[in-house]
Parts: C-alpha cells; sequence; structure tokens
C-alpha cells in the first residue's frame, strides 16, 4: 500500500552528493581513464593510466575517510543507497584490493594486451559496482551493483587474449555468473512478491509485521533463490565448480582481485540481505546456510589437496575460507558480523600476499604457478619465500598471525550463536588443510637442495620492455613489495588485532537490529 | 606487577631475530646467548622462589579485549621447574648445535629461539587462550626445525607430526572457546583467565566433552596410546639436538595442561573420564615398555620408554591424590632431566659408529671412552628409577597416590618399573659392552657434548640425593591443583 503510494506521487529522491561522492570518483574516474588510454604514446598507457588509476582509488580512500561515521545508516539516495561503517568498511578492502592489483598488473601482459586504458578502466568499473552493491539500499540497487561488479569481471578474466586458458575463463565466468545472476534476479523478485517491498527497510517490516508469516513458501522460495545466487559469487559450495577453473585460468592480477574483493562484495551483501534485512527469518535460512557452510568447509579443503597449481589450489582454499566466512554470517549476530569483517580484512592480506608470490614466480619460471616454481624459494629470494610461508601459516590458522585471531573470532561467534558444530567444522576444516597448505612450505625451504634450481635468473638483467623471463625476480619490486607488506600486516594484525577490531564493531553498529 | 616474565619469555626470541640479521657465522652465537642469557636469569628465580608463595612475578595486562584474552603469565609451584628444564635442556641443545655444522644456521637458530619462547609462554601463562597460542606456536619453529633439518623422510614425518598435534590442539582450541563462552554469564564479559574460569561453573554435561578434546590435544602431545602414531617417523628423522627437545620438554606441556587447566577448571569433566585416562595410561606404561625392549634403532628404545614414562606420570596426575600429583610433576621434570643427556649422548654414540644407530651393530663402546659410558651409566640408571635417583621418588610417589584408590591399576603399573630396568639396560649392555660393533670407534666423548651433558647429570645426581628441593617447594600448588577433583570436597560444594 505504502509503495503504492509512493509510485503515486513522484517525487524526486534526496540526494546526499557528498556521501555519494567516492561513487562518483570511480565512475568518473573510470572515464577519464579510459579516455587518457586511448593516447598513442607507450609512455603514457604504461605509465600515467596506472598512476591515475592509483589517484582515482587513493581519491575514494579519502572521501570514503571524510565520511567514515559508525553507528545508524544514512541513506544517501532514498530508497536505493545508504552509507554505514558495513558499506564504507568494505569498500574500503575494495579500494586496497584494487590498488594491490593496479601494482600487481603493472609488469603483467594482459594490460598491455588489452590496452591499459580499458584494462584499468574496467577494473574501476567493478569496483564501483561493489561499492554500489555494498551500499545497495533495496533489491533493485543490489541487482545493480551485482551486475556491475560482474560484467567487466567477465572481460577482465579474458585479458590474457593470446591465451586459451583466459579466454575459457572469461566465457566460463559468463556462463556460470549469468545463471548465478539470474538465479538472484527470481530469487529477488519473489522476496519482493512475498514481503511487497523493494527497500530493505520495507522487507524487515513486512516481515515484522503479522500479515506475513515467516515460514511464507513464497518467501521461503526467494530466499533460497537469493542465496543461491549470492553464494555463485561468493564460491559457496555446491555451487562453487567454476572457482578453479576460472581462477586458473584468469591473469593473475585478476585472480587476485576476484578472490579477495568479489568476496567481500558478496559476504557484504549477504550479510546486508540476511542478518540485515531478513533477520528477522533467521531461524528459517540459519541452519540451511549453515549446512552450506559445513559443505563448503569440507568440499573446499578436501579439493584443494590434489591441486599442484598454487592459483588452483588457493581457488580450492579460497572456498574453504567461504564457508569459515558463512559461518559468521549463518549466527545472525553482532558477533558473528564482527567476526566476518575481521575475516575479510585478514582474508585479503593473506590472500594478496600469496597470489603476488605466485606472480613474482609464475613470471621467472617455467613451470607456472606449478609447486614445481616454489622449489627452494627460501633459498633463491628468501624474502618472496617468507611471504608466502606466512600467508600459508595464517591461512592455516596458526598463531601469531591474523588467521588464527580470525578463526579463534569466528569460532567464538558459532559457539555464542549455538552453533557450536559449525565452530567445530571450522577447525576440522583447517585441519585437513594443513595438508595443503604445509606443502607449500616444505616445497620452499625443505626440498632437497643439491638439485640445482632451474630457474636461477641471473642477477642483473634490465627487464626489457616492462617484462621478460629473463628479468630476475628483482626486478618486480612492486610485487616483492605488495608480498611483504601483506605478510607484515598479516603478522601485525596476528599480535596486534585491537585496530581491525574497533573497524569491526564500527561495521557492526551499522546493524542495530541484530543482538 | 612485574616484567621478569617478559624479559625471560621474549628473550630467546629476541636473540634468535638479532641472529637472523647478523652474518651467516654469528647466527649461533647470538642463539646460544639468548639461551644461556635465560637459563641464568631462572636460576635466580629459583633461588628467588618463594615456596607456597602462589603464584609469583605476576604479569596480567590487556591483550585482546574484544576476545577477553589477557597477556597474564606467572609462576608458581607447578611451572617453575618446567621452565627450569626448558631453560636448561635449551642451553644444552642450543650449546650443541651451535658447535655442530648447520646448514642455513640463521634460520634455524631463529627457529630455535622461537621455540624456545613458545614453550616458555605454554608454561607461564594463566590465560587459557594464551596458553592456546603459545601451544600452537611452538609447532611452527618444530615443522621448520624437524622437517629443514632433519635426515631420512623429514618432510613426510614433519607434515605427519604437524597434523597429528595440530588437530588435537585445534579441537582443543574450540573446547577452550566452548568453555570460556558457556562459563560466560549472559551479559558477562568474555574471559579466558584461567583465575576467572575457575570460579564461574560450567554445565557438567558440557564438561565432558570439553575435557574429552582437550585430553585429546595433550595425549597426542604426550604422546600417549593410541594416539602415538606420528612418533616412530618423527622420532627417526629429527636431528639430536631437536629431538632431545621435543622429547624431553615439549611432551611435558601436554600433561602440564591437565594440572593447570583440566583439573582445577573442570574437575567434574576430568572424574568422569578418569577410569578411561587411567586406563590409557596403564595401557601406555605396559605398551611402550614392551615395545622398547623390542626395538633395535636406539632412538626408538628411548621413544617408547618415552611413551611409558609419560603413561607414568598421566597415571599420577588422574590418581587424584596428593602425592600422585607430585610424584607427576617431579617425573616430569626427572623424565627431561634425563631425557635430553639420553639423546646427546645418543647423538655421540651414532658420530663413532658411522651413523648407525642400530644396536645389532654396536657395542664395546665403553672400552676406550670410560667417560661416555660413565654418563651414559647414571642417566640410564636414573631412567629405569633406581633407589637413590629422583625418577625412583617420583615413580613410587606415583605408585602410592595410586595404591589408595586404584590398587589394581598401580599393581599392574608397577610392572612397567620392572621392563624400564629390562629395555634401559639392555640399551646400554648394547651399546657400550659387549663385543665391539664392526662399524664402531670407541672414542671418548667430545668436549662439547661433555659440557652440554654433564650439568644435566649433575642436576640428576643432585635431584637424587635431594629430591624435597622439589617436593618443597611444589607441594602446595600440586595439592591445590587437584583439590577441586576431591570428592569429599566435591560433596561439600
Amino acid at each position: 500500500m505504502s509503495t503504492l503510494l509512493a509510485a503515486a506521487q513522484v517525487q524526486a529522491p534526496e540526494i546526499d552528493y557528498m556521501e555519494l561522492s567516492p561513487i562518483f570518483a570511480l565512475a568518473g574516474g573510470s572515464v577519464i581513464v579510459l579516455m587518457v588510454g586511448l593516447l598513442r604514446s607507450f609512455f603514457v598507457r604504461r605509465a600515467v593510466v596506472p598512476v591515475l588509476t592509483a589517484i582515482v582509488l587513493l581519491t575514494a580512500i579519502g572521501l570514503t575517510i571524510w565520511i567514515w561515521e559508525p553507528g545508524n545508516r544514512d541513506p544517501i539516495v532514498e530508497g536505493a543507497l545508504g552509507v554505514d561503517a558495513l558499506s564504507l568498511g568494505v569498500s574500503m578492502l575494495f579500494y586496497v584490493a584494487g590498488l594491490v592489483t593496479i601494482a600487481l598488473s603493472l609488469r603483467a601482459t594482459n594490460a598491455l594486451e588489452a590496452g591499459h586504458g580499458e584494462y584499468y578502466s574496467l577494473l574501476l568499473g567493478s569496483i564501483a559496482g561493489m561499492v554500489v552493491l555494498a551500499e545497495a539500499e533495496s533489491l533493485m540497487t543490489l541487482f545493480i551493483g551485482f551486475e556491475l561488479l560482474s560484467i567487466p569481471l567477465y572481460v577482465l578474466c579474458a585479458t590474457h587474449l593470446r591465451r586459451r586458458t583466459s579466454l575459457e575463463a572469461g566465457l566460463k565466468y559468463l556462463v556460470v555468473g549469468s545463471v548465478g545472476s539470474a538465479t538472484l534476479l527470481y530469487g529477488l523478485a519473489l522476496i519482493y512478491g512475498a514481503t511487497g517491498a523493494m527497500e530493505f527497510d520495507g522487507i524487515r517490516a513486512a516481515l515484522a509485521g503479522a500479515e506475513l508469516d515467516a515460514s511464507d513458501p513464497l518467501l521461503l522460495t526467494g530466499i533460497a533463490l537469493a542465496a543461491t545466487g549470492l553464494a555463485f559469487k561468493a564460491s559457496v559450495a555446491p555451487f562453487h565448480q567454476w572457482t578453479p577453473d576460472v581462477y586458473e585460468g584468469a591473469p593473475t592480477p585478476i585472480t587476485t582481485f576476484m578472490a579477495v574483493a568479489t568476496k567481500a562484495a558478496a559476504f557484504a551483501i549477504l550479510i546486508r540481505l540476511f542478518d540485515s534485512a531478513l533477520g528477522l527469518s533467521q531461524l528459517d535460512w540459519g541452519p540451511a546456510l549453515a549446512v552450506l557452510a559445513a559443505v563448503t568447509i569440507v568440499v573446499g579443503n578436501v579439493g584443494a589437496i590434489a591441486q599442484r597449481s598454487l592459483k588452483r589450489m588457493l581457488a580450492w582454499s579460497s572456498v574453504a575460507q567461504a564457508g569459515y566466512l558463512l559461518a559468521g554470517v549463518v549466527v545472525g549476530t553482532q558477533l558473528g558480523v564482527r567476526a566476518t569483517a575481521f575475516y575479510l580484512a585478514v582474508y585479503l592480506l593473506m590472500n594478496v600476499a600469496a597470489f603476488a608470490v605466485v606472480i613474482a614466480r609464475e613470471r621467472v619460471s617455467e613451470y607456472g604457478d606449478d609447486l614445481r616454481s616454489f622449489e627452494n624459494l627460501g633459498r633463491v629470494s628468501p624474502w618472496l619465500a617468507g611471504a608466502m610461508t606466512i600467508a600459508m601459516l595464517s591461512l592455516a590458522g596458526f598463531p601469531a598471525t591474523g588467521g588464527f585471531i580470525g578463526k579463534f573470532y569466528l569460532i567464538d561467534a558459532s559457539v555464542a550463536g549455538d552453533y557450536t558444530w559449525l565452530g567445530i567444522a571450522i577447525v576440522i576444516g583447517s585441519v585437513i588443510s594443513l595438508v595443503y597448505y604445509l606443502r607449500v612450505i616444505a616445497v620452499m625451504w625443505m626440498g632437497r637442495y643439491e638439485v640445482e634450481l632451474p630457474t636461477v635468473p641471473p642477477r642483473r638483467v634490465r627487464p626489457v620492455a616492462g617484462w621478460s623471463p629473463e628479468a630476475d625476480a628483482r626486478a618486480q619490486p612492486e610485487v616483492l613489495a605488495v608480498a611483504v607488506a601483506c605478510a607484515a600486516a598479516t603478522i601485525f594484525f596476528g599480535v596486534m588485532p585491537d585496530p581491525l577490531f574497533d573497524v569491526a564493531r564500527d561495521v557492526s553498529s551499522a546493524l542495530p537490529g541484530l543482538h | 606487577m612485574t616484567i621478569h616474565l617478559s624479559i625471560v619469555l621474549f628473550l630467546p626470541l629476541a636473540a634468535g631475530l638479532v641472529g637472523a640479521v647478523l652474518p651467516r657465522g654469528l647466527a649461533r652465537w647470538a642463539g646460544l646467548a639468548g639461551a644461556l642469557a635465560v637459563l641464568a636469569y631462572v636460576v635466580v628465580m629459583l633461588v628467588d622462589f618463594e615456596s607456597g608463595g602462589g603464584l609469583q612475578w605476576v604479569t596480567d595486562d590487556e591483550w585482546i579485549s574484544e576476545l577477553g584474552i589477557r597477556y597474564s603469565l606467572g609462576v608458581d609451584g607447578l611451572n617453575l621447574f618446567l621452565i627450569a628444564l626448558t631453560a636448561i635442556a635449551w642451553a644444552a641443545c642450543t650449546l650443541v648445535a651451535a658447535f655442530a655444522d648447520t646448514d642455513r644456521p640463521r634460520l634455524f637458530f631463529f627457529n630455535l629461539a622461537l621455540a624456545e619462547t613458545a614453550v616458555l609462554g605454554a608454561f607461564m601463562a594463566q590465560d587459557l587462550a594464551l596458553f592456546i597460542v603459545f601451544f600452537d606456536l611452538m609447532l611452527v619453529p618444530f615443522y621448520f626445525l624437524i622437517g629443514g633439518w632433519g635426515g631420512g623422510d623429514r618432510v613426510r614425518a614433519t607434515t605427519k607430526f604437524v597434523i597429528y598435534t595440530l588437530s588435537g590442539s585445534l579441537l582443543m582450541m574450540a573446547a577452550a572457546i566452548a568453555l570460556g563462552v558457556l562459563a560466560t554469564a549472559d551479559g558477562g564479559e568474555l574471559s579466558f583467565s584461567l583465575a576467572e574460569l575457575q570460579q564461574r561453573s560450567v554445565p557438567e554435561g558440557s564438561q565432558h566433552w570439553i575435557v574429552l578434546l582437550f585430553a585429546l590435544a595433550f595425549f597426542v602431545k604426550a604422546p600417549l596410546f593410541p594416539l602415538h602414531g606420528w612418533v616412530p617417523d618423527t622420532y627417526r628423522a629429527t636431528s639430536i639436538p631437536v629431538l632431545a627437545l621435543l622429547s624431553g620438554v615439549l611432551s611435558k606441556v601436554g600433561v602440564y595442561g591437565f594440572l593447570r587447566i583440566v583439573l582445577p577448571v573442570m574437575p567434574d569433566g576430568a572424574q568422569y573420564w578418569q577410569e578411561l585416562f587411567i586406563v590409557l595410561a596403564v595401557f601406555s606404561i605396559l605398551y611402550g615398555s614392551i615395545l622398547a625392549f623390542s626395538q633395535d634403532n636406539i632412538r626408538l628404545v628411548l621413544a617408547y620408554s618415552s611413551i611409558a614414562q609419560l603413561g607414568f606420570i598421566v597415571l599420577g596426575i588422574f590418581a587424584f591424590e596428593e602425592k600422585g600429583t607430585q610424584g607427576a610433576l617431579l617425573q616430569m621434570l626427572n623424565h627431561g632431566l634425563v631425557t635430553v643427556p639420553l639423546f646427546l649422548i645418543v647423538g655421540v654414540i651414532a658420530v663413532r659408529a658411522r651413523g648407525s644407530e642400530s644396536l645389532a651393530e654396536l657395542g664395546g663402546m665403553a672400552l676406550r671412552a670410560p667417560v661416555l659410558a660413565g654418563l651414559f651409566l647414571v642417566t640410564a640408571l636414573a631412567t629405569l628409577a633406581m633407589p637413590g635417583s629422583g625418577n625412583f621418588v617420583g615413580e613410587i610417589l606415583i605408585l602410592f597416590g595410586t595404591f589408595e584408590d586404584n590398587l589394581v591399576y598401580g599393581l599392574v603399573a608397577s610392572a612397567g618399573v620392572v621392563l624400564a630396568a629390562v629395555y634401559m639396560i639392555r640399551l646400554y649392555q648394547g651399546t657400550m659392552h659387549g663385543r665391539v660393533g664392526p662399524a664402531v670407534d670407541s672414542l671418548e666423548i667430545d668436549r662439547v657434548n661433555l659440557a652440554a651433558v654433564v650439568p644435566l647429570v649433575a642436576v640428576i645426581v643432585a635431584l637424587g640425593v635431594y629430591p624435597q628441593f622439589v617436593l618443597h617447594r611444589t607441594e602446595r600448588d600440586t595439592s591445590q591443583a587437584i583439590a577441586r577433583t576431591h570428592p569429599e570436597v566435591s560433596v561439600i560444594r
């Protein structure tokens, strides 16, 4: 009824341009980068475009800090977008992931092949989509954000124009992603049909009202379909099958971006949709999602054991991590949201560190991202190996790393939310994961050293035209810097997690309806 | 509130970090200096310790308030001597390693130092979550030490070791979080402080499974039958100084956890499983002793004898009698003190037998190495609990404690004492006496190992003469550790 009334007297929504500014920066920046990329000078395309992109992201970060405010949600476009600590917090993750991706793409061939302007412009477009998704306040903007983040990614996956697997990855992602989008759209439509509201607040109110039964079949079907659509994006089993293939085929900087940013976006909207909008029917979807989480943990960890390709292994591991993260959403409490937010941040650090090392190795080793190119890395370049080791230990959940605190937090949230068995599932998953994480460490540090490493590159070769196989690992200082910085941050937040806890607390304060 | 314990705790790590940035040749000296400094500090603490004075040198700070984890350290009778054992064992083993030709010395000594910090931290922690942090952290350096500097199939062995132990300790982590959450009243602050947890109560039904998961972690670490699957591979693959620490010190962290955490915090759960754990302990004594008797590899003789000895310790703890607990604590110290020199001597023997560690190929070494034989004899006799040794006192106390309520198990366990004599004498004779083995060079013990072993043997002898030094200082705290498990006390509550 109220929606009808609102529709009758059409009124321009109130827009808060200050809080909308990061999206403006991203969209505008995307266009500028695209235009500048059209210039013919190779220097401009090779150096100016990435720098411009980085400036755009830094501007967005600055604007986000400017409007940062914990607490209640602030509508910026009434009924469509809203800003709160949750959306701003995950936006920061997107921006950081974007910056990292720029650094990792500097010497990548795919950026060259795709034309730098298009490449970076698409990256910014995808980030803008994520921000819209995180700020979505209605089912409509949710879907727009979802598509805006996905479509550039489909293209980005295929930017290795001369590699079959990259094209295959792009196509596969497009097909699977479209199925996911369609399912999500169907689900959203059913939720709208059941509740009669597009806005999350309206859905919440409808659920609180007496007219709608929480176990209404229409609503439950809608929830199930929407969950399925989002599960595709978050690579939650059994909708994860695309993950290893796409992660392996996509250019590694893009894989890094997908692994950390897309996951953060998917979980931001999972939290928003389930814990906030549908929070009142948690008793209905909670057990189902909990089972999904447990299945994901087991499937991801078991799937990773057999992998020799590091990118595939990290893909399976990201499936497993999605299961851990889902546990925080399932419990539907403030503590759960905090734990998920905390883990997302740590997850970004440790995965970026791992992927950066993979990039550094696959560029100089003839074995690509196979385990063999990591043999005796501890002797060849101890800094890279050290960063990788920390990333692996953190992913496995060893103490003194951020991963340990994150898992501790998630288990704490599960137990406190009466899902003790899910906490145990996380633990069992971690035990299984030791098999493949420790294998990487063993290969790097404990190989037989009589074997001459086939890939020890000469020390002083100037990189030719951006990148050449002869170039030493030292010729990629930015990759090394990203890996070491992220590994150091992983350790830092494992010992001093309080700053991240403060952010996580802010984030959870965005959802005051939870207990 | 003092910072003494923090200094002791982080001294090795600091030394290891310094060593990691020093030139290759100097790393070992940094590691050694750190270990010796800790030893000196701990000796001062031993002198300064006030018997029966409760927790001393307490450090208690906020660490992660969000999770209720406090940086809380303290020393009392329960851990004083285990800390001392850690310090002396690390000093001896770092000394031996420093004079050996070690590949990648910076990494090696950094890991060795990190391991000491982690073990000290686990012993000192007065917060359950902090204990778990250090308990799990121990595995990282040992993973590298075994996998990077071991022999044979070291990577497989170290992976197996870590997966075994971490399975246990991750489940323990889940159980500990559940304990913390269940013990928190609605609206209360989550806390893992051991003192606080003792005040709060946990429903008895939950105690059962929580204690079981804790025991799983501790028994894997100990190791106890049937969770000892990692033992043979790991003992074969690990280099001698690291193995001495693994067997002598690391195995104590788990059983110590019973005294520090399980019995005081969850007495009902501990009582519920008492029978099962006693059976496991007795079974371990027999199983370990019999296997130790049938091994050819001298490392494995000691490996299985450790299982038997740890069985004794667990038996003493779960007798829930003051004598038993005291004996168990004394025996933890004794076992560590004899195991470290025994393994160092095994290393010495292997060098003199061109790497062979098979009893069939050894023998007759005492001929030109009387000092080596003499040191070996003293430690071997102490291990088999010869009257006059500290181990004798420990085992007698454990058996007395067990006889009070569990006569049958006590009688069966006493068979273990006899079996210990059999396998230790067989080990000693097989290496030192008899015909000179085909590959054996009978040479005297070298100076480095002598310097490492002699102080340990001196401590063994001293404890044999005057065990009251330990018993007096631990009496009050051991009886308090089991106070809540006493049936009479429970009835009163």
